[in-house]
Parts: structure tokens; C-alpha cells; sequence
């Protein structure tokens, strides 16, 4: 901790960055998003097991962007979003510093992108343990009684789009579901209009999604539909041996058509 | 009318659900296996939750549902036809459970839909509701009910407010002719009341909301808006949880010739909520979206519908992924 508020600080006294985004403990006891751009403030940052979010969703924030060069606090989630980010040029490499941290919780040394990488590379890039384990459970189940475990699910959504906007890779300004002509999907939140948001945002993140579970986290009425992307990211690694996140240069994995891809999914 | 205070024992409290639950549907809570609580039509007394500090979403969903048909319509290329909502058929609900925050927040909610023209939809359901609150014997850091000129006994929007004592019975305080009906249908039920003092919580009073509408009179350019908005991810779940804020879409569905205008929640938190035809968005940034929302409860309200547009539950807090904590922004607000 003491390394990274140490290089935090000095990063903003020497002018590498205008700002660090980092995590602070709010006054209820929560650690939340941090934006320091003040070095002496550079001791509120924390870093523990409350620090949770994927903080890569400010990236492409407006109005964080506005504060100039920044550095960002890096788990590994983090990270493989920064890589997506960059491999869909919405960010640029070289106008982020990144404060990784290990799974020990240490400060790692990240000098440049290629570093990133090869960090990334060392690590386990499967969905965690614990979701793993709710999916093999549901993977058992028959299409029927899947559906309707989901469909349970679904009737809580109140379509706030928390899933949507804490997403790092739902950055879009105008997402599908605020296009009204054509109306794709139903605007309302019932079972069949949830669902098609659901089954919708999955798919955009087919080969996308990094596997942070964010968007379960932020679901104010607790559906885990972070199972769905990880389903998905499963799926890609199957069929095309594909990690999302893990160079700066990825390719879209269902938009992009390879030789030697398998077929078997088309019936 | 008069309030007259009664006493119902725990055993006779789930005669009265049993009672009312016959001749009409219950809302009341239902702790659900992830150990939220969500309201539910008609559970088993059981399964009646009576020991939460808050709901995941508030009870608003009783009086302005999620998704309310306005009218049916078909479109048979030379002629169409609409086809009203038949308001009579909505039916009498009882919510059981409500909380003193939740009761209060049914005036707020009139005081938007009644604004000018009266809200049929709105009122019917009104009309056919009756309340049951539970006065508050537990609370957290996020309540802060007492600094919205409420309280966790508060009986304003209740027909009948229970408040347990000690020893588990209620005593229960009669407010409405709707309460006083309820009484009258099972007098069996209700003994004299003692006089001994429920269980409730106690509140810290965090900020003045006086003091805060006259500090956001002048605050519109204030840096403390971007200040603290940076973190905001600009989702709904405040205003989807809240057991006040109105807004709403209206959209059309067609299946063939036929179709439906219905409405359903909206936020203005949302990016393209005051998009303009023309591509002008007058709030272009999350600051502006999140300055929206707190000028509307405790500045905007407070001056033309002449109520506070919050009661204090603390549920956009206790749902934010991002910990916009709004009890702490407004006691900051009160001393910029």
C-alpha cells in the first residue's frame, strides 16, 4: 500500500499524470472509486480485499477523461479491459499508466504495454472458481429447466442497466436498447423484454468479455447475469482458444472469420 | 379522524393478515434465499418478513407498477381503434409491512401525479389501497428518515401503524377511515391498548433539509457536483429503488395490428433521458445528470409541489455499485 500511494504521489508531482484512479474507504466502511489529482491527497488510497470494481469503466468516462493523463489501479480484470480498450481503440496505450497490482496484493512494476502483456499472460484467465462451480451446475440442467432457472431470475430485472453501465466494454453512447426505429428489443422490463436485454448484452460480449463480474456485482437486485458473459467466454475459449484481454491487439472473435475456425456450432 | 391506539397480540396479528387476506390481495415482504427482501402478492404468513430494516425496492411498484398499459389499440390501415384500460377492475390491495419511509413516500409520489391534472392510473390504485405500516425497531447507517422531517414511527401514509413492544404484540394506532373499516371488520382481533412504549429505533439526524434547499438555491455552478460525481456510472438503480422518483417512458408495442401504449420507469440519470430531437442534450454529462437528481428531490420539489422529494429510506445508497452515499453528499451540501 505504502508502494502505491508512494507511486501515486510521485507521479503527480513530477506531471507523468493529472490524475490516479485508485481506491478510497467511504465513510460507511465500502472502498470506493478514487480520482486523486492532488499528490498530497495521495495517501487516501487503499488497496484490499473491498477493492472490487473494475475500475477501467472511468477510461472512457467524459469527464474523467477531461482531468488529462491518467494512471489506474490495476488488478488483473482491470488490465485484460485496458487491452480490449485498446484493441477497439477506445483508449490509447501509451496515454495510460498502470498501477498493476498482484493477486498478493503487491505493486508490480507494469513500465509499458508489452510488460502488461506478459504479466497477463502468467496468469490463470479462467472465469473464478465460484462462478465456474454455478455454471457447471447449470450447464448440468436440461435446456428446459435452464430456461426456466432464468427465467425466475428475469422477472426481478427492472432493466436499470447497472449490468450496462459498469461494464469497461459497454461503452457505447448509444446502446441498441435506446434505439427506438427499428424497437429491437421491448423497452419494458417484463420476463420477454428482460430477457432479450440479457441474451442481447451477452452476445456483445461474446469474445469481449473479461471475466470481472462486474455487471452481477452492480445489479442492484442481485441477478447473477455476469453468468451469462462468463457462459459466453467459456464458449469462445472452447471454439476459438481465444482469452479476451490479452494483447492489445485483439481481434473480434464473432466477427472475424479464420480458415480454420470450427464450424460445428452451425447447424 | 382521530387516532385511537389499540393493542393486537402476536397471535392475533396473523388472524388479521388471514382476515384481510380473504377478501382481498396482500402485499407484503418475503425474504428471498440471497437474504434480500422483496414484496410479494399473497405469500404465506410464514414467509412474511417483519424483522428487515429495508425492501430492495421500495413498495412504489403497489401505486405506479414498473410497466402500467395505458391503452390497447388495433390498426387496421383505414380505420383504428382504441380500447381503454378498465380502471374499475384494479384491484383492493392491502400492503402489509411498509415502513414508515415507504408509507410517507405515497404523498410525495401524489404530489407529482396529482401535480395539475389528476393521474387516473395513480389515483385508482390509491383509491384501492390500504396500508398497514410497521413502525422501525431496527435501522442502519444508511436510514436517515429523521433528517426529512420523518421518523421511524412516522404514521404519515399508514391507514393503521403497528409498533411492536417488548414482549412481540403491537400496539396498533388507527389513522384513516380505512384503518378505522379494517377494525370495525374484526373487532375480536384488538384489545385496549397498554400503556407501555413500542420498540423504535432511534435515527441520527444527519443534515437539515431546510438548510440544504436553501444552500442548492445558489449551488447550480458549484464545483462539488463534478467533484462528486466522478465515481457515478450513470445507471438507473437509484432511481429504480427509490421509493419516490416518478419518471417515466411511454412507448408503443405492436404485434401485428394490434398493439399497446404502456409506460415504464425511467431515469434521469440516464445519458439519452433529455436527448432533444434536434441531437441537443441539454445534460451531456453525468455532473449535470447527478446535480438533476438531488436539485429535483431537495430544491425543484420543495418549491413547486411543496414537498420534499425524498423521505430518507437510504435504498439509492445501499444500491449504488458505486457508493454514492446521498445522506453524505447532502450534509456536505449543507455547509458549501
Amino acid at each position: 500500500m505504502t508502494n502505491l500511494i508512494n507511486r501515486a504521489k510521485e507521479l503527480l508531482e513530477n506531471g507523468t499524470v493529472k490524475v490516479v484512479i485508485g481506491y478510497e474507504a467511504g465513510p460507511t466502511g465500502l472502498a470506493r472509486p478514487a480520482f486523486i489529482t492532488d499528490p498530497a491527497k495521495a495517501g487516501k488510497l487503499i488497496y484490499d480485499d473491498r477493492c472490487v470494481q473494475n475500475l477501467a469503466v472511468y477510461l472512457t468516462k467524459a469527464e474523467v477523461k477531461n482531468l488529462g493523463k491518467m494512471a489506474i489501479v490495476s488488478t488483473l480484470p482491470v488490465m485484460r479491459s485496458i487491452m480490449m480498450l485498446i484493441s477497439e481503440h477506445q483508449v490509447m496505450g501509451d496515454n495510460i499508466v498502470v498501477l498493476g497490482i498482484s493477486t498478493e496484493k503487491e505493486l508490480l512494476d507494469i513500465a509499458d504495454i508489452g510488460v502488461m502483456k506478459g504479466y497477463i499472460e502468467k496468469c490463470d484467465l479462467r472465469n473464478p472458481e465460484k462462478d465456474r462451480e454455478t455454471l457447471a451446475m447449470l450447464n448440468a440442467l436440461t435446456p428446459a429447466e435452464r430456461f426456466a432457472w432464468w427465467q425466475k431470475e428475469m422477472e426481478k430485472c427492472i432493466k436499470c442497466y447497472a449490468c450496462r453501465q459498469a461494464c469497461p466494454m459497454c461503452y457505447c453512447i448509444r446502446c441498441t436498447v435506446e434505439v427506438n426505429q427499428p424497437q429491437w428489443i421491448p423497452v419494458q422490463a417484463n420476463p420477454h423484454g428482460s430477457t432479450e436485454w440479457h441474451i442481447l448484452r451477452a452476445m456483445h460480449l461474446a469474445g469481449r468479455c473479461i471475466s470481472c463480474g462486474e455487471c452481477g456485482r452492480a445489479c442492484p437486485v442481485g441477478i447473477p447475469c455476469h453468468l451469462l458473459t462468463m457462459q459466453l467466454a467459456d464458449q469462445v475459449n472452447n471454439y476459438f482458444h481465444v482469452h479476451a484481454g490479452t494483447s492489445d491487439n485483439m481481434t473480434s472473435v464473432l466477427s472475424t472469420y479464420e480458415p480454420n475456425d470450427k464450424e460445428s456450432f452451425i447447424i | 379522524m382521530e387516532t385511537t391506539r389499540k393493542l393486537i397480540r402476536k397471535q392475533s396479528l396473523e388472524k388479521l393478515y388471514a382476515h384481510l387476506s380473504g377478501s382481498r390481495k396482500i402485499y407484503a415482504p418475503v425474504t428471498a434465499a440471497n437474504k434480500q427482501v422483496d414484496y410479494k402478492y399473497n405469500p404465506p404468513y410464514a414467509e412474511v418478513a417483519s424483522d428487515h430494516i429495508r425492501s430492495t425496492l421500495s413498495v412504489k411498484n403497489i401505486v405506479f407498477p414498473k410497466v402500467e398499459n395505458l391503452f390497447l389499440f388495433t390498426n387496421n390501415r383505414t380505420e383504428s381503434t382504441i380500447t381503454d384500460i378498465e380502471l374499475f377492475k384494479i384491484p383492493e390491495v392491502v400492503l402489509w409491512g411498509a415502513h414508515p419511509c415507504d408509507t410517507a413516500a405515497f404523498d410525495v409520489l401524489r404530489s407529482i401525479f396529482c401535480w395539475d391534472t389528476k393521474d387516473e392510473f395513480f389515483s385508482q390504485r390509491v383509491e384501492k389501497l390500504t396500508v398497514i405500516g410497521f413502525a422501525c425497531h431496527k435501522s442502519d447507517d444508511y436510514c436517515f428518515c429523521t433528517s426529512t422531517g420523518l421518523s421511524p414511527d412516522s404514521s404519515k401514509g399508514s391507514d393503521i401503524l403497528l409498533s411492536r413492544l417488548q414482549n412481540g404484540d403491537y400496539v396498533a394506532d388507527i389513522i384513516t377511515e380505512k384503518g378505522n373499516a379494517i377494525l370495525d371488520s374484526c373487532p375480536g382481533l384488538f384489545e385496549a391498548a397498554p400503556d407501555e412504549k413500542p420498540v423504535i429505533t432511534e435515527v441520527k439526524v444527519k443534515f437539515s433539509h431546510e438548510q440544504v434547499t436553501a444552500k442548492l438555491a445558489n449551488a447550480f455552478e458549484h464545483p462539488f457536483w463534478i467533484e462528486n460525481s466522478l465515481r457515478c456510472i450513470g445507471c438507473g438503480a437509484c432511481a429504480y429503488v427509490c421509493p419516490t422518483c416518478a419518471c417515466f417512458d411511454i412507448q408503443d408495442e405492436t404485434k401485428g395490428k394490434n398493439g399497446k401504449r404502456y409506460r415504464s420507469w425511467d431515469s434521469c440519470g440516464f445519458g439519452l433521458f433529455t436527448l432533444h430531437t434536434s441531437g441537443h442534450n441539454p445534460r451531456q454529462v453525468q455532473s449535470q445528470r447527478w446535480r438533476q437528481r438531488i436539485m429535483h428531490k431537495f430544491s425543484y420539489m420543495p418549491d413547486r409541489n411543496e414537498s420534499l422529494g425524498c423521505v430518507g429510506c437510504g435504498r439509492c445508497s445501499s444500491g449504488c455499485p458505486v457508493d454514492m452515499n446521498i445522506s453524505e453528499q447532502l450534509e456536505a451540501l449543507q455547509n458549501i
